[in-house]
């Protein structure tokens, strides 16, 4: 008897061994994406608004960390802090008090910048409708196996988002956007990250599949501010985005862990408002959709198990004796400006103009005057 | 009195000619001086493709050799037979394979070249003989005694559109041709699904209109492995070299390029364009340490590690700025001499006979170890002339794979000639090309129709003309395209398709479609009202005051009359 449950014990526990390789295995394909995105926006400009620029640095700097290239991250900020008159420490940008990390770095690709950052532009990159000249770095250029990341932040309000304190983005908008994308099959599966005030606001409105919001406070709710510096003189990050850092700075790319553990990143106690996440329309479990998922770029890989086997030798490229030498085209310079001359020439002198209209009606006024106030026979002293 | 009467009548006139005036000729000419231009769309057409219903047309050729029909079978045969297979995808998509099959036996020449000693040999010949267009396929049937195919193999594939089928024992005196087809039957099935079109390879074509549950996990590998069809394609070779110090590298890219890589290219014209460059990384690492093996003593790269080796250095390769086209990378990584040689080894600790991986959707790497062509003792640094034919067939499988030319595994008893020298055979350029159109179409059908939808919703959206344009011509091509499949002319169905991809792509991603550049109603009442509010209240007061008065007239004459 004893025997029998020990074996079954034993089978149970193999079965559930060789499950596991099943399943590590199954995760490589479970995700269904092959690359990722990241489109990172900052909505406020003006030196007060320091943190929402900090915080999307400091996401920046993660999501790089975690794999996503630059050429894949599309980072839309008002630029406006490092080079700020009222910076203290030119050309940085600090994330943490007492300057211990400075996001802003030498190689932050910021790829829309200052009145660049409108909803217009962020309509049109999330639609694609760019116009043909666009680079490609300024381009969302997703497919239908793409996880696309994308971050707002600033300030917003019960169903809007503040841009660049002119104009405003409503979550109806942003709703029919993702629809779009979804329709072109931009995109696998999105994350969407929200930390302003009253975000929750802004993923009510959602209606494509494959969509997980994150918001940093309920309607209603004020997001706050984390700490200010006080060399610095203004608040230099957002307590929900302090907390999702300090979460992903435990994230490496091999990490296992999943969406649920973001989920309980900034309780109340921490982050004063209550952070709302939506999961209805994602189709799988969250448990299972890893952080690197969205947040880094493991690629999958396969062996490449096929060779092809080439026999022809490579031709030499025929040197033609015959041909006469190719006509080199020199090219030469246009003319360029004298400025020499221009420097040091002397002043022209000007041909006598008769004076114009303004000295002739002066004149003009003052005679009239003149022979107003003293009758008009002083006339024939004049001509 | 009586001018007070006057003076009221021309009131009531000057404000019934005011009204009449506002009326007739203000609202009209408001209503056209601020309606939104719309051109034109062939909205009717367009909701007729959204249901979609794709005929596949494969025109296939039995020629039957000399001991494999009696001569009572054989006055029976030529004969042409038309069969059809109905599927039902989802409630708005259904397909329809339709194969003419016609069969007839062999001429004297064909005879003469199926006499060859092999069975490659004989394929060769057969296609100096005839060539076959594109999207059909010609199957000899020879005899059980023939000795071109090995014992246990029943089927030849050859290289161009060809292949060779071993009758059965049992077919011999006294069948029927019925009996004779239908013992065929199956095994020309069988050779269809593998060299013309299977049903799995077209619904995985349709992903794009329907999202299919995902099945096992090879076709879920398959799906994500392919890039998708894009009208050109960007193809990059870099050469990393992370120890200049000790390895002088030469390679002849362009000459390779052209020998072993342009050919495929060339025959895969009719899909997409290609533009190719190559470049050389200097002091570019791995992302990843490799472990040494001291059993084999050589370094490794276990599967695992693999896939963090792509992204340090993806960030230091470029792209061409100016297309939007996707980019497959080719990296042939030579290690430094401290960690030669650097073997990668798969899941099973065995190494990897090509030392190359891939990765779905972005391109292959290969590492390829020089430490063998040096002596220790040698001066650094070496000259070192890579040897590209065996560079460039490791770069040509994964191109194949990447591009979509699935190397399924074939069915048991089916021997696969080596595709050719340019790397591709026909009838997997066919494959691709039934792919890449049934996808086209798909893709055009689904962005045109959530077009029309879009600008349906939106009402005030301007449609310029150029947009307008593009939809006609994209509804007319998808329109041939599809005519085309159905008749089984696959290069123009291709050609078709892809103007329709081209048009309705335009036409989707005009910059001019945002719906934010146009008013929302409640704004647009914002600005008329203060406008209209304080002209037409005067208006409607003095008709009002009219129609009392007129009223009040009429209730008099009737008081009078009683």
């Amino acid at each position: 008897m004893k025997i029998l449950t020990f074996f079954s014990l034993f089978s149970t526990f193999l079965s559930a061994n060789s499950i596991n390789v099943e399943e590590n295995a199954g995760q490589f394909f479970s995700s269904g994406h092959t690359n990722n995105w990241a489109v990172l926006v900052c909505t406020s400009r003006f030196w007060f608004n320091y943190r929402h620029v900090a915080n999307t640095l400091s996401v920046y700097r993660s999501v790089k960390r975690l794999g996503i290239p630059d050429s894949h991250i599309v980072l839309m900020l008002a630029d406006d802090m490092a080079c700020n008159h009222r910076n203290p420490k030119p050309a940085t940008v600090f994330s943490h008090k007492n300057m211990e990390l400075n996001v802003y770095g030498d190689d932050v690709e910021v790829d829309y910048r200052g009145y660049e950052v409108t909803v217009e532009n962020f309509l049109r990159v999330l639609t694609g409708r760019l116009p043909p000249s666009t680079p490609r770095s300024k381009r969302l250029l997703s497919d239908d196996r793409s996880n696309i990341l994308i971050y707002l932040t600033g300030h917003g309000g019960n169903g809007f988002l503040k841009f660049q304190d002119s104009e405003e983005i409503s979550n109806v908008e942003l709703a029919d956007a993702f629809e779009q994308m979804w329709q072109k099959r931009r995109y696998n599966e999105l994350l969407f990250i929200i930390d302003t005030c009253q975000g929750a606001s802004m993923y009510e409105r959602f209606y494509s599949p494959n969509l997980m919001a994150l918001a940093s406070s309920q309607v209603g709710e004020d997001s706050l501010s984390h700490q200010p510096d006080l060399a610095i003189g203004v608040h230099l990050m957002d307590r929900y985005t302090f907390y999702l850092l300090e979460f992903l700075e435990d994230i490496h790319p091999a990490s296992k862990a999943n969406m649920k553990d973001l989920f309980k990143v900034c309780p109340k106690s921490q982050c004063v408002s209550t952070p709302g996440h939506r999961t209805d329309l994602f189709l799988r479990d969250p448990g299972s959709a890893l952080i690197t998922d969205f947040f880094g770029s493991v690629r999958k890989v396969e062996i490449t198990m096929e060779t092809i086997n080439l026999t022809d030798l490579i031709k030499e490229a025929e040197q033609n004796p015959m041909n006469e030498k190719p006509q080199k085209v020199t090219y030469s310079y246009v003319d360029q400006l004298p400025v020499s001359e221009i420097i040091h020439q002397k002043p022209k002198q000007k041909d006598w103009h008769p004076p114009d209209g303004f000295i002739l009606g002066l004149w003009t006024l003052i005679l009239l005057v003149f022979f107003k106030t003293y009758g008009i026979k002083h006339l024939k002293h004049i001509f | 009195m009586a001018t007070s009467e006057v003076e009221r009548r021309r009131g009531q006139l000057a404000a019934l000619s005011i009204a009449a005036v506002v009326i007739m000729v203000g609202v009209p000419l408001w209503w056209r001086t601020t309606e939104t231009y719309r051109a034109w769309l062939p909205v009717s057409q367009i909701n007729e493709l959204a249901n979609m219903q794709l005929q596949l047309s494969a025109d296939v050729e039995v020629v039957f050799a000399r001991g494999t029909v009696t001569p009572e079978q054989q006055k029976k045969v030529p004969l042409t037979q038309t069969q059809d297979e109905e599927h039902t995808v989802d409630e708005n998509t259904a397909l329809r394979y339709r194969y003419e099959i016609r069969y007839r036996t062999a001429t004297i020449m064909e005879e003469d070249a199926l006499d060859q000693p092999t069975a490659a040999e004989a394929d060769l010949s057969l296609h100096t003989l005839s060539e076959s267009p594109c999207g059909s396929l010609v199957v000899y049937v020879i005899p059980e005694s023939s000795s071109l195919l090995p014992e246990d193999m029943d089927v030849y594939i050859g290289q161009r559109r060809t292949a060779l089928l071993r009758i059965g024992a049992q077919m011999r005196v006294g069948r029927t041709v019925e009996q004779l087809l239908a013992h065929l039957e199956p095994r020309i099935k069988q050779v269809l699904q593998v060299m013309s079109f299977s049903h799995t390879d077209i619904t995985a074509a349709l992903s794009d209109r329907v999202r299919l549950s995902p099945g096992n996990k090879e076709s879920i590998a398959d799906s994500m492995r392919a890039f998708k069809s894009s009208p050109g394609y960007e193809i990059t070779f870099s050469l990393l070299n992370p120890d200049p110090k000790s390895h002088r590298l030469h390679w002849d890219i362009e000459g390779a390029v052209q020998t072993y890589i342009q050919p495929l290219l060339t025959k895969l014209a009719p899909v997409a364009n290609f533009s190719l460059d190559s470049q050389t990384l200097y002091y570019a690492m791995l992302g990843v340490n490799p472990r040494f093996d001291s059993s084999s003593s050589a370094y490794t790269l276990n599967s695992d590690s693999l896939a963090h080796v792509i992204n340090p250095v993806e960030a230091r390769l470029g792209s061409n700025a100016a297309s939007s086209n996707p980019v497959l990378n080719f990296l042939l990584y030579v290690p430094d001499a401290h960690h030669s040689p650097l073997y990668i080894h798969d899941n099973k600790k065995q190494e990897v006979p090509s030392n190359a991986f891939h990765s779905p959707r972005w391109g292959g790497i290969m590492v390829y170890n020089v430490n063998g062509f040096y002596r220790p003792e040698a001066v650094l640094p070496v000259d070192i002339n890579i040897n590209m034919a065996k560079v460039m067939g490791v770069f040509l499988a994964q191109l194949r794979l990447l591009l979509g030319v699935q190397s399924s595994t074939a069915p048991p008893g089916f021997l696969m000639a080596p595709c050719g020298s340019t790397g591709l055979a026909d009838w997997e350029l066919d494959r691709l090309m039934w792919s890449r159109s049934v996808e086209n179409v798909a893709t055009a059908t689904t962005t045109i129709t959530s077009l029309a939808q879009l600008l349906d919703q939106i009402g005030n959206i301007v449609i310029n003309d150029n947009i307008a344009e593009q939809v006609s011509s994209a509804v007319t091509s998808l329109q041939l395209a599809v005519a085309e499949l159905e008749a089984g002319n696959l290069g123009f169905a291709l050609q078709y398709s892809k103007e329709a991809i081209m048009a309705s792509e335009r036409a989707f991603f005009d910059p001019s479609l945002l719906h934010l550049l146009y008013f929302p109603d409640d704004q647009k009442f914002a600005i008329y009202i203060p406008l209209f509010l304080p002209m037409c209240v005067p208006i409607l007061l003095s008709l009002l005051k009219i129609v009392s008065e007129a009223r009040q007239k009429r209730r008099e004459k009737q008081a009078k009359k009683d």
